[in-house]
């Protein structure tokens, strides 16, 4: 997989992430023309899209678009089995996820898409296992962010 | 310490986090960009702080407006800054904000290097995890290479979690740095065998996509992998693993036979499940996808393996019914995949996918372009002669019907692709395909004119037989040129009048009145066409007015031939002022030929013939590869100057580029014409010579066709725009349409009397064997063209030789993955261990070399100690080490760190420059670190040159001054920079004087320091590890020109192999031969000297070389190298 992108049905970009390496300008260019193409398309029309030389892999779920791209050679319908996996990931951890999730903590949103897929190839295709690794990761964070919460709550007391 | 932490988590709570931000750009959608702008104010406030959960949460933010398309590279070393926080919360975030924002070009990424090491082997497996994935997105080749290593080691950790995200970033290592591809494959295969399903689905990934690219260097492991696909359960995995076998089999056609029992078990298996939910299909929801796939996947697969087994087709057969049930589906994704997956068996099995074209023509119509797109694709592998001109006329009505241009050109594009596939193969009535050529020439702002341009000429000239009906329909094209060039600046069907004047002047002995297509041509609307038809134009009205006079010749009346010489004196002026060179240089030439011949007309002298033999001459289509595949003649040196090369300023007039700029000098073309018989006949030499010299006259290869479009045209002359809504019927054309009734007609007559022919015959024979005739559809042999087309063959030049020009992207990445992975790991080949340049430390010395060279430093050492004393007393917080390449030079002193990387011939720098002294140039790369607690900058580096070594200085600055680097060193950072020195003679080593100077800054004050340093050059550093065959090596030692010279190793006790990669390491000499006790090693200098040493288990060295002084040198080096260990 090349890149993949989220965004709204206003067009605006909610999550971007890159496989290959890209000056921002291309990425800029890139994602402006990709996401004018697959808003034009009617609701009815297929998921794929041939764009110059990549093939672009888009569903949507809600009021948002998921849009892939990748090579020639690989498989449509897995990348769009990809896709639905990374909706459902996404939905177990936020709890029937809407758009606002996304935005609101779009770096835990970034997060759960690194332990499921890593250098554009799916690296757990077991839902259960990248939640577990998230919800580990995140605990650590817990612990970590505790010692904070609990200075704050002495500060507290002592004023 | 405690009360900071808590004051500054207090502060913390008034900063905006990144949920504030959200909220608030969403509070401010009219001012959207004042307010970000006013954030990114706060955050670089917030990123000045010390505070590292201040700085986390700046970051955090940052990478939010990034993906707004904010510019936030400034932030880039912040990043690193929270990269590198101890806590898993922060690390995590500038990880993330670094995959966002780092590219290759970012300069900062090389800063990384030892903090991703770091994390790589922290004991907490999410610190690994987080930097894995982070570097998965910005891995450069720099960063892959001193990271190879690594990562290879982590690919046995012993956490499932960690190996699986290390064999995957693997690929992206290999992809970057190509050498450590054979050193870790070993590792790599054995993964495929790992207990857990995630790794070894990694390990499948990973070698599936390095076998997809450079599949024959991976047929050893179709066992292992035919093993996996029969014991694995996970479809990701086998459907990648079929995927590789699909790769493979062709390569080893063995392996496909061997395949067909498993797959064929798999399908039945997959197809079993499949077809409990076959007849439900357009309820198939996502769940089932994944058995979707592996099914469209087996089927295509087992098609392409069971190609040419005969006892196969009835299960394609199956698959392709199968196929039809999912393209007749409303649901339009599976009608995309099952157009996807006919085309596949298409390509094997056309037969049974031409029965569904009434199914593909319907996806025509579809309303999804992706659908009809695909549905394109199949038309053009299902055509035949049968049933082409139906095919082609539903194209056209789908032409007619187009909305998007794009659509539409790809539309006209699939046309002319279908009809002139394989040298126009189903074509069987030529008149039909130039019909629908001039029907093409009605769509209005279409790219493609010069593509039916093209196919005009070639059809025209390769067509003997259609040359007379092709001549008709251009003459009616010209003759309605006004139509077509409505809109000159944006239509580019203009260019079709290229085509159709060059068929008219080039074949006009067929044309029926060639007076009025004279007239035609030379129209005053002609002027606003672009200079390269005109041009055409031109040309070929004088080989019109040459026709005109032949057919007058005999005519006692002379009026037309005396009409058609006024018509071009009047008309050809207008051209003769055309601002286009071409044309006006074509147009004088013509006009002062008419008006000579004029003369000639008034005084009654006979002049066709002569003005005839202008064009006379048949033109043959030549092959487009034909000049590339001339072969040249023995002794033909086609780089050497015929002349003296030519002084500068000829250069400079040079011609524009134009179309006919590979023409012979225009000396054959004379201003002022004498018409005698001699020049006549040096004319047509000229012309025959300059048509075959001239690809653009028969050639019609699309490249060709650019040359002539970037010829200035008159887009500047405005033009009155015809509004033409309604598609054309251009007037008095006949349709294609006809043609195709007509064509019916011919072959319903055709089979009428192959009836009448069979009947006879079986009256004759008696035998009742002929009934298939009669009722079944006609097979294609039976049809015959329309006339005898002889379509003449592209002239290839004798002796060409017969080659596929099939060369491969030189920029694919994965080109430089095509290794052998079978041959055993040679040491050289290791990865390199914990250095900070790994392909350097392949050649670089051994680390137990580092006391080398203490002895040369002996004294600076001592004065630098001498200096820290005084640092002491001035500054005590002061504290920075240094630290040296092992190889070149200990060093310690006060203030910074260099690490002399690698002297090496830098080819390239050589290159560029133009440096005609030969290896003269050594690239040095030092890393300067700050130890200190302040900020460095101003760095001046300077060398004090010897006669011998050069540090090359930019242009316009003296010997002695210095370079500024170009980077300042916060705390704690390290950066490299490379100097350039010019080496005159290597024979000797050498030794380099230097200081580096800049200025301390601290918030109190900043202090200007200075620091001496001596640079050694070592003879070994001039060596190039150079591979040599036993052959050439045996040669080398023959020739008698190399100087002998010979060591004993004292006290070395070492196996003999490591002696010998000792060598190889440390000196970068290569193996050439070991036989037994003894090995020979071979290595070059930058300045081409052989250096050949025959090493004996005995620990004693002969050597040859052909620079005595600088064999003694190696030598003493050598022996330096293993007196200590």
């Amino acid at each position: 997989m090349q890149f993949m992108l989220l965004f709204s049905r206003q067009g605006k970009l909610r999550l971007q992430k890159w496989y290959v390496p890209l000056s921002d300008k291309e990425k800029k260019k890139i994602t402006r023309e990709l996401v004018q193409t697959v808003l034009a398309r009617k609701p009815k029309m297929c998921s794929f899209l041939e764009w110059r030389d990549l093939k672009i892999v888009y569903k949507r779920y809600a009021s948002l678009y998921f849009c892939c791209a990748t090579e020639g050679q690989d498989n449509e319908l897995i990348t769009l089995e990809i896709i639905h996996r990374y909706v459902e990931l996404l939905d177990k951890y936020f709890g029937s996820v809407c758009e606002l999730d996304i935005i609101f903590n779009f770096e835990k949103a970034y997060f759960i898409l690194d332990e499921f897929l890593l250098g554009g190839e799916a690296q757990e295709t077991s839902k259960k296992n990248v939640l577990k690794a998230i919800e580990q990761a995140d605990l650590l964070q817990e612990n970590e962010m505790g010692l904070f919460y609990a200075l704050l709550a002495a500060v507290s007391t002592l004023n | 310490m405690a009360l900071k932490i808590v004051k500054g988590s207090i502060d913390r709570m008034f900063d905006k986090n990144l949920q504030d931000l959200v909220r608030g750009i969403r509070n401010h959608k009219e001012d959207e960009a004042k307010y970000i702008s006013t954030c990114i104010d706060e955050i670089k406030q917030e990123l000045k702080q010390d505070n590292i959960a201040v700085k986390a949460n700046a970051v955090c933010k940052l990478t939010y407006l990034q993906m707004l398309g904010y510019d936030v590279s400034w932030a880039a070393f912040n990043i690193v800054e929270v990269m590198s926080s101890s806590k898993f919360t922060y690390k995590r975030i500038g990880y993330l904000a670094a995959s966002q924002c780092f590219h290759e070009s970012t300069d900062v990424i090389m800063l990384t290097t030892n903090q991703i090491r770091k994390d790589l082997s922290s004991p907490n497996q999410y610190d690994t995890g987080v930097a894995l994935t982070g570097l998965s997105c910005f891995v450069t080749p720099d960063l892959a290479r001193d990271l190879a290593n690594d990562i290879m080691t982590l690919m046995s950790h012993t956490k499932p979690y960690i190996r699986k995200k290390a064999v995957l970033i693997m690929y992206k290592v290999f992809l970057k740095y190509p050498e450590s591809l054979r050193p870790a494959f070993p590792r790599l295969k054995e993964k495929l065998e790992d207990p857990d399903p995630g790794v070894q689905s990694a390990a499948v990934n990973v070698i599936c996509e390095l076998a997809r690219r450079n599949p024959k260097n991976y047929l050893s492991l179709a066992p292992l992998f035919f093993k996996l696909m029969t014991s694995s359960t996970n479809n990701w995995v086998l459907i990648k693993i079929i995927k590789l076998f699909g790769a493979l089999t062709p390569l080893e056609p063995r392996l496909g036979k061997k395949l067909i029992e498993p797959l064929t078990n798999l399908i039945h298996r997959i197809y079993l499940f499949f077809s409990q939910i076959l007849h439900h299909l357009s309820a198939i929801t996502l769940v089932c996808f994944s058995w979707l796939i592996a099914f469209l996947f087996f089927i295509t697969v087992l098609i392409s393996l069971s190609s040419g087994m005969p006892n196969h087709s009835a299960s394609i057969q199956l698959c392709v019914q199968k196929l039809r049930i999912l393209i007749e589906d409303s649901d339009q994704n599976l009608k995309y995949l099952g157009l996807l997956a006919m085309s596949k068996i298409l390509k094997t099995h056309p037969k049974s996918v031409q029965s569904h074209k009434d199914l593909i023509l319907q996806c025509l119509d579809d309303k999804d372009e992706s659908i009809r797109l695909r549905a394109l694709d199949l038309l053009y592998g299902m055509v035949s002669k049968k049933n082409l001109m139906e095919i082609v006329k539903k194209l056209m009505l789908h032409v007619d019907k187009a909305e998007g241009t794009t659509y539409r050109d790809e539309l006209l594009t699939k046309i002319i692709d279908i009809c002139s596939q394989s040298n126009y193969q189903y074509i069987t009535n030529f008149e039909w395909y130039i019909s629908i050529l001039v029907e093409l020439t009605r769509l209005e702002g279409t790219r493609h004119g010069h593509l039916i341009a093209s196919q005009m000429l070639d059809v025209a000239i390769r067509v003997k037989a259609i040359r007379v009906f092709a001549v008709a329909q251009m003459a009616t094209l010209l003759d309605n040129a006004h139509m077509l060039t409505g809109n000159t600046q944006r239509n580019g069907i203009c260019e079709v009048l290229y085509a159709a004047a060059w068929i008219c002047g080039e074949f006009s002995e067929h044309l029926e009145n060639p007076m009025e297509t004279l007239e035609a041509m030379l129209r005053p609307k002609v002027a606003t066409l672009p200079g390269h038809i005109q041009a055409v134009y031109v040309q070929n009205a004088a080989k019109l007015f040459a026709t005109v006079l032949k057919s007058q010749e005999g005519n006692t009346d002379s009026t037309t031939a005396q009409e058609a010489s006024q018509l071009m004196i009047d008309r050809l002026p207008l051209f003769v002022q055309s601002a286009n060179l071409e044309v006006q240089e074509r147009a004088s030439c013509i006009l002062q030929l008419v008006k000579y011949i004029q003369k000639l007309q008034q005084k009654d002298v006979e002049v066709s013939e002569e003005v005839c033999a202008l064009f006379a001459g048949e033109l043959n289509p030549v092959a487009p590869k034909a000049q590339k595949k001339v072969p040249i003649p023995d002794g033909l040196d086609l780089d050497a100057w015929i002349n003296e090369p030519p002084s500068e300023s000829e250069s400079e007039d040079e011609q524009p580029k134009a179309i006919f700029s590979k023409e012979e000098p225009k000396h054959s073309r004379p201003r002022h014409t004498e018409v005698d018989e001699k020049e006549l006949a040096r004319r047509r030499e000229a012309r025959k010579q300059e048509q075959a010299n001239n690809p653009f006259y028969i050639k019609a290869s699309p490249s060709s066709q650019k040359v002539y479009q970037e010829t200035p045209g008159v887009e500047h002359i405005p033009v009155v725009q015809i509004d033409l809504s309604v598609p054309l019927k251009v007037p008095g054309l006949p349709m294609s349409d006809q043609y195709v009734k007509l064509e019916e007609e011919r072959r319903q007559k055709e089979r009428a009397e192959k009836k009448k022919k069979d009947k006879k015959k079986r009256k004759e024979k008696r035998s009742g064997r002929g009934k298939k005739h009669d009722s079944g559809p006609e097979s294609e042999e039976d049809i015959t063209p329309a006339h005898m087309v002889d379509i003449v063959t592209e002239e290839m030049p004798e002796n060409a030789l017969p080659s596929d020009d099939d060369e491969r992207d030189p920029a694919d990445p994965h080109k430089a993955l095509d290794i052998d992975l079978d041959k055993p790991l040679a040491d050289s080949e290791k990865l390199p261990v914990r250095s900070h340049r790994a392909a350097e430390v392949l050649k670089s010395p051994a680390e137990d070399e580092e006391g080398e060279n203490v002895s040369s430093l002996e004294p600076k050492k001592k004065s630098s100690k001498e200096k820290r004393e005084k640092k002491k007393d001035k500054d005590k917080d002061r504290k920075v080490k240094m630290l040296f390449d092992r190889r070149l030079l200990r060093l310690i002193s006060v203030m910074l760190t260099f690490i002399f990387l690698f002297y090496s011939f830098d080819r390239k720098a050589y290159d560029i420059q133009g440096n005609l002294q030969d290896g003269s140039q050594v690239v040095v790369s030092v890393i300067f670190e700050n130890k200190c607690d302040s900020f460095l900058k101003s760095m001046e580096f300077n060398v004090l040159d010897s006669l011998n070594s050069k540090l090359q200085r930019p242009e316009g600055s003296g010997p002695h001054d210095s370079l500024t680097i170009p980077f300042q060193l916060p705390p704690g950072v390290s950066n490299e920079a490379r100097f350039v020195f010019t080496v005159q003679s290597i024979i000797m080593p050498q030794k380099l004087k230097g200081t580096l100077t800049f200025i301390v800054k601290n918030e109190e004050s900043s202090t200007h320091e200075k620091l001496d340093f001596k640079l050694h050059f070592t003879c070994t550093s001039y060596l190039i590890t150079t591979p040599c065959y036993s052959d050439a090596f045996a040669k080398l030692l023959e020739s008698g020109d190399l100087k002998s010279s010979s060591i004993r190793l004292e006290g070395v006790n070492m196996p003999f192999h490591h002696l010998l990669a000792r060598i190889c390491f440390h000196h970068h000499f290569s193996v050439v031969e070991r036989i037994d006790s003894c090995a020979s090693m071979y290595s070059r200098s930058i300045q081409g000297h052989h250096v050949c040493l025959l090493v004996k288990i005995t620990v004693s060295v002969d050597a040859k070389c052909d620079e005595p002084t600088l064999l003694g040198n190696v030598l003493d080096e050598i022996k330096q190298t293993f007196s200590q260990c």
